[in-house]
This record gives structure tokens, C-alpha cells and sequence, in this order.
């Protein structure tokens, strides 16, 4: 299991590093402070939202309206926030809560996770176009600071990322909260049995994953400057591809944040990548496609192997 | 004495010449790379914007003029990818970055980003807001005016207008159908007497003059936004009435119409859009922004209008399907930069 564990990190900590030597051999600019910076600011919420995936795919469950709602973060942030910031306070908070609601609603109705977020996604959507019909909207001065500080030596993005990294990793892999959490992903009826209220666990898992939502929307807005109600459709499979190439799986309780993370950058990095190549636009999704089945395929050989030794 | 003197003449005229060729007193730019950084190909005036950028800019590196000028697009439509394909493009050491923004706002903080690290942004069509970025944009509501303002010399009498509009909510429809209205509170012997939304598309704008027709008194005039011209012909013809005046938009099926319409009955009309190859525009205006002209950020790009005259000349250089287009030179770039000064 230990063995395991280990080769579950090193892979996404492999296939980053071999890309990041990639793009610095192509554009050698990119190694310096500046250059990570603007390779990297744009992964920050990104990883955030990778993580808030990884809570829901912690507990079994796939979220597919984490774009949406990362857009609507984004969007009650560049008015709500920016104009009066106790009513955007009070909004985002009412959303963390409403996301902790589905999570209880979808266990105590035995939903499936997948249709109820796939609606909600269209809800999310109507709102975020009900508050921003067209583009606009400006990001709160305290946040836009936060998201273009300059620390000596590091560079935000990373210093952002490995933060993130940290804190989760803390939360969910040596908290005893976090071991429960994982527990109702692998295996809910023993965790129930052991006198824990799996519907109060997932409440909490589906509240993190609104708190990190919330905090990727807002960290967008900070580096974009303002939103509009489609700008993190994305997210969804980004945040979903992440998790998998940081060493999540499907099968619940087998997530690891600080692979999240590293999964979330590698995405990022592929990207700029493929577009230093100069590759076509048609062929570059196709590219993105083609790592990630490269980086799991590598990692089901690397699995196999540890099974068998 | 006379010899040198001459001499000297000539090295001064020559020299005069050669910085007159290099754009007077502008600083040479043969170093300099631009990149554009496009959000969308996925239909005829896009695929044509980026067919124009190649040949104008390509021509361009040819000659000298610029080092290199690429064009990127990215492959979805979104904004958080064209602001990380913005930051690539700044690392990858590009002078100038020429955008057709997928969202005016959102792009503003990967903008701000550029400009900080000493690059030039130039955005046209789709413009940014940011106030370090240049813009060349289009006075669609001047296009609306001009459409009645043409009627009004044709029909000095007046009469009933159609209008047919563009996508509802997004801003240039709101703004062509502002120039409209402006142009008939002008012209008061018009009266608009119906208005359908046909999507800038023929199909969907013939199913909706289809609609509105059997209840609207007599029209003389149809005023529109492109892309729907002859889609409400057919709708007019369908229904058996008289073809009015309906101002067309520069697409190559509009044209063909015009023209068969023209030798049957000597039907005449105006035509009037934007040119895709306002791409070159930007990268002109970026190239002479490189030179160190003094460009003001906010420029007008004037729009391409076809007349009776030039019809023939147009139909003829416009591929089926495609959209009448013109490519700008320098010399257009100075003017338009001359005009807004």
C-alpha cells in the first residue's frame, strides 16, 4: 500500500517535471520569476477548482456543474463583491451552503450525483447571466492585489499553488475529519456503521467543494479583472482531468490534493505547451487528449507492476 | 565645389527617400514580431479575417517590413484560453499582439499584463476594454444611419420600413438597430412598421419576414444588418409582392441576387458591412504603433460599402459563400490614424 502511495505522487510529479523541462528548452524566456508567473497565475484557480472537484469525486460522487458555478462565483464577485462586499459576503456564503445542501439532498434521496449537478449546472448558468447579462463588472481592488503580488524570489503562482497543495493535503490526508471523509468514499456503510452520520460527512465534503468553488471563481476574477457568465465552463473537465492526473480515481477515497494540484498545473502547462509548438488549433485538443491517456496509461503500467511485486 | 554639392544633394534625396520608405520619421521595424491572437474560426468572416491577416502579413515579412507575424487561434472559444494564450504569446517575446477578443472584459487582466511587460496590444472587431490596449472598432450605429440615409435619397417621398435585426442581445445588433432608428427620427417621411430578429442569418430571417408580412400595410424599404437580405427577398417573392429596397450586406448570396435582379429589372440597392480584412487594419495599426506613431487608442474602421457601380468588380472577387472583403495597406492604416487624430 505504501509502495503504491508512493508511485500514485510520483507519476503527476513526473510527467510536471518532464513538461516544464519541455517548454523551457522551447522557450527558454519561461525560466525566470516573470515567465513562471505568466505560465502558471492562470492554474491557480484552476487547482482550486481541481480541488473542490476532488472533494466530490473523494466522496463518489463526479460534480459536472463546477464550471458553471465557478462562472457565477465570478460573476456575483465582479458586482456583488466589488459594489457592496457584506451582500457578495453573504451571497457566496448562502452558495458554499447551498452546495452543502446537495450534498446532504443527494444522500439522503439516494440521487445520482451526476444528473443532480448536471441540472444544477443549468441553474448556476441562469443566474450568473440573470446577474451579468453581458460582459463586465470589476474585480474588488484587495483581490486584484492579491492576485498580482510580487513575493522576493517566488513567483505568486507557485507560492499560491504550493499553498493550496499544503493546506489540503493537511485537511484531507492527516486530519481525522479528512480520513472519515475518504472513508465515506470507500466504503459509506462501514463508515455509518461505526456511528458516523455519512449524510452530515457529505454535507461537508459538498461544502468544501462549494468553499473551493467559490475561492477559484474569486481568484479568476482577481486575475482577469472582471467576468462574464460563461467564462469557467471549462473548469468541469479541467477540474475532472486534473484529479485524474493527480493520482485520483473514480473509485471513492482515492484522491490525493497535492496531486490535484501538480494535475491542475501539468493541464496548464500542456496547453502553453502545445501552443509554443505551434501546433494547429484543430489538432491541440486532440494533443491535450493524447497526454492525458499517456500520463494514465503510463500510470496503469506503473499500478500493474506494483500489484504484482 | 559643384560636384560635391551635388553630391550632397543626391545623398540628402536619397536619404529623404529611403526614411520616406521606411515611413518618414518612423523608426524601422524589420526586428519586430507581431502575433495575432484570435478567438474563434468557426464561420466564413472569421476564416476569411484569418485568410487576409496571412496573405497581408505574410507579404509583410517578405518584404522586410516585420520579422514575423503568426497567427494563433485557440481552440475553444473562451476567454480564459485566449488570456492564457495572451501570457504564452508575451513569453514567447512577440513586440506587438493583434486580438479579436472573445470577451471585452475578461481578457483585461492578461492585456494589462502585456502592456506592463512593454508589449504592444492591439485589438480590433472583438475590442478590449483594457485602456492600455488600442482598439479599432467599428460605428455600427453609423451603419445603421447610413442605411436610411441612403433610403432617403431613393425614396424621397418616403414610406413604410421593415427592419430586420440582428441576434438579440448582443451589442452590435442593439447598436445598428440605434443608427436605424437615429436615421428615421432623421428622416421623418419613414416609419418602421415591423421588426423581426433574423439572427444575421438568411434562413432564419426569410421564416420571420415570412411571419410578419401578411400583416404589414405596403413597404417600401427594408433595412437590415447583413446576412439577412436575401433571405427577406425570398420571403417578399414567396408572399407575391413587390420587391422593395432592401439594403443589403456585402455576403456573396446578397450579391448574386443584386446583380440577377439588376439585369432582369435594373433593380439597384446599397450594400454595406464590415470587411474581414479589417485584421490587416490592426496589424498595420500595430506595426506603425511599433514604429513609434503616435496613434490615438481609440480608432474607427470605416466600413465597406458597395454600390451599383462596383458591384460587378466586388461579385466577381467575393467567393461563393464568402463575404466581400478588402485588404488595407499601410497607407489605409495612416489615414484611419490620421482621422482620429
Amino acid at each position: 500500500m505504501t509502495r503504491l502511495s508512493r508511485y500514485r505522487i510520483l507519476l503527476p510529479v513526473l510527467s510536471l517535471a518532464i513538461l516544464l523541462a519541455a517548454t523551457f528548452w522551447m522557450q527558454p524566456r519561461a525560466m525566470s520569476y516573470f515567465g513562471l508567473n505568466l505560465l502558471f497565475n492562470l492554474a491557480v484557480p484552476i487547482a482550486l477548482a481541481t480541488i473542490a472537484q476532488m472533494m466530490i469525486i473523494m466522496v463518489n460522487d463526479i460534480d459536472l456543474s463546477l464550471g458553471a458555478f465557478v462562472s457565477l462565483v465570478a460573476c456575483v464577485t465582479a458586482t456583488f463583491l466589488h459594489d457592496t462586499p457584506l451582500l457578495g459576503l453573504a451571497i457566496l456564503a448562502a452558495l458554499i451552503l447551498t452546495y452543502a445542501a446537495l450534498g446532504a439532498m443527494i444522500h439522503a434521496l439516494d440521487l445520482p450525483a451526476i444528473v443532480v449537478t448536471l441540472g444544477m449546472s443549468f441553474i448556476w448558468g441562469g443566474i450568473a447571466l440573470f446577474i451579468l447579462p453581458s460582459p463586465g463588472g470589476a474585480s474588488p481592488g484587495w483581490l486584484r492585489s492579491l492576485m498580482t503580488i510580487k513575493p522576493p524570489m517566488i513567483p505568486m503562482a507557485i507560492v499560491a499553488a504550493i499553498t493550496i497543495a499544503a493546506l489540503t493535503h493537511l485537511l484531507i490526508m492527516r486530519s481525522g475529519i479528512g480520513t472519515v471523509l475518504r472513508g465515506v468514499g470507500g466504503n459509506a456503510r462501514s463508515v455509518a456503521r461505526a456511528g458516523w452520520p455519512v449524510i452530515r460527512l457529505k454535507a461537508l465534503a459538498y461544502g468544501l467543494a462549494g468553499l473551493f468553488g467559490v475561492l477559484a471563481g474569486m481568484a479568476l476574477v482577481g486575475l482577469t479583472t472582471s467576468a462574464d457568465a460563461n467564462i469557467a465552463l471549462r473548469y468541469t473537465l479541467l477540474s475532472i482531468a486534473g484529479v485524474i492526473l493527480g493520482g485520483g480515481e473514480f473509485i471513492g477515497g482515492k484522491v490525493s490534493p497535492v496531486g490535484a494540484v501538480i494535475g491542475a498545473l501539468t493541464l496548464t502547462l500542456a496547453a502553453s505547451f502545445l501552443s509554443f509548438l505551434r501546433l494547429s488549433p484543430d489538432w491541440q485538443i486532440g494533443a491535450q487528449g493524447a497526454i492525458l491517456i499517456l500520463v494514465l496509461t503510463a500510470r496503469l503500467i506503473f499500478s500493474r507492476r506494483g500489484a504484482e511485486a | 565645389m559643384k560636384i560635391s554639392k551635388l553630391l550632397l544633394g543626391a545623398a540628402g534625396l536619397a536619404l529623404v527617400a529611403g526614411l520616406a520608405q521606411a515611413g518618414s520619421h518612423l523608426q524601422d521595424t524589420s526586428g519586430k514580431r507581431i502575433a495575432l491572437s484570435n478567438n474563434y474560426a468557426g464561420n466564413s468572416w472569421r476564416q476569411a479575417m484569418l485568410q487576409s491577416w496571412e496573405e497581408a502579413a505574410g507579404a509583410a515579412v517578405a518584404d522586410g517590413v516585420v520579422a514575423a507575424a503568426d497567427a494563433f487561434t485557440t481552440s475553444e472559444n473562451q476567454a480564459t484560453e485566449q488570456a492564457a494564450q495572451i501570457q504564452n504569446m508575451i513569453l514567447q517575446g512577440y513586440d506587438a499582439i493583434v486580438i479579436n477578443a472573445a470577451s471585452p472584459t475578461a481578457l483585461n487582466g492578461a492585456v494589462k499584463e502585456a502592456c506592463d511587460a512593454g508589449v504592444t496590444v492591439v485589438s480590433f472587431d472583438g475590442i478590449v476594454s483594457e485602456p492600455c490596449a488600442w482598439r479599432i472598432a467599428v460605428d455600427f450605429a453609423a451603419m445603421g444611419k447610413e442605411e436610411v440615409d441612403y433610403l432617403a435619397t431613393r425614396l424621397p417621398d418616403g414610406g413604410n420600413l421593415l427592419e430586420i435585426r440582428g441576434l438579440a442581445g448582443v451589442f452590435v445588433d442593439d447598436e445598428i438597430s440605434a443608427g436605424i432608428h437615429a436615421g428615421v427620427a432623421e428622416h421623418d417621411q419613414f416609419k418602421i412598421v415591423g421588426s423581426v430578429h433574423g439572427d444575421w442569418a438568411q434562413d432564419v430571417a426569410q421564416k420571420a419576414v415570412a411571419g410578419i408580412l401578411p400583416s404589414l400595410p405596403d413597404v417600401v424599404g427594408v433595412v437590415t444588418q447583413g446576412g439577412d437580405g436575401y433571405g427577406a427577398a425570398q420571403a417578399f417573392k414567396a408572399a407575391g409582392r413587390p420587391t422593395p429596397l432592401i439594403v443589403l450586406g456585402n455576403r456573396q448570396d446578397e450579391m448574386q441576387w443584386w446583380a440577377d435582379q439588376r439585369d432582369a429589372n435594373g433593380y439597384e440597392t446599397l450594400s454595406l458591412s464590415i470587411a474581414p480584412g479589417v485584421s490587416t487594419l490592426a496589424f498595420w495599426v500595430a506595426q506603425q504603433v511599433l514604429a513609434g506613431e503616435e496613434v490615438p487608442k481609440d480608432l474607427t474602421v470605416p466600413f465597406l460599402k458597395i454600390t451599383q457601380d462596383t458591384l460587378d468588380e466586388k461579385l466577381a472577387g467575393t467567393p461563393v459563400g464568402s463575404v466581400a472583403n478588402v485588404m488595407y495597406a499601410l497607407e489605409d492604416a495612416q489615414a484611419v490614424i490620421a482621422g482620429a487624430k
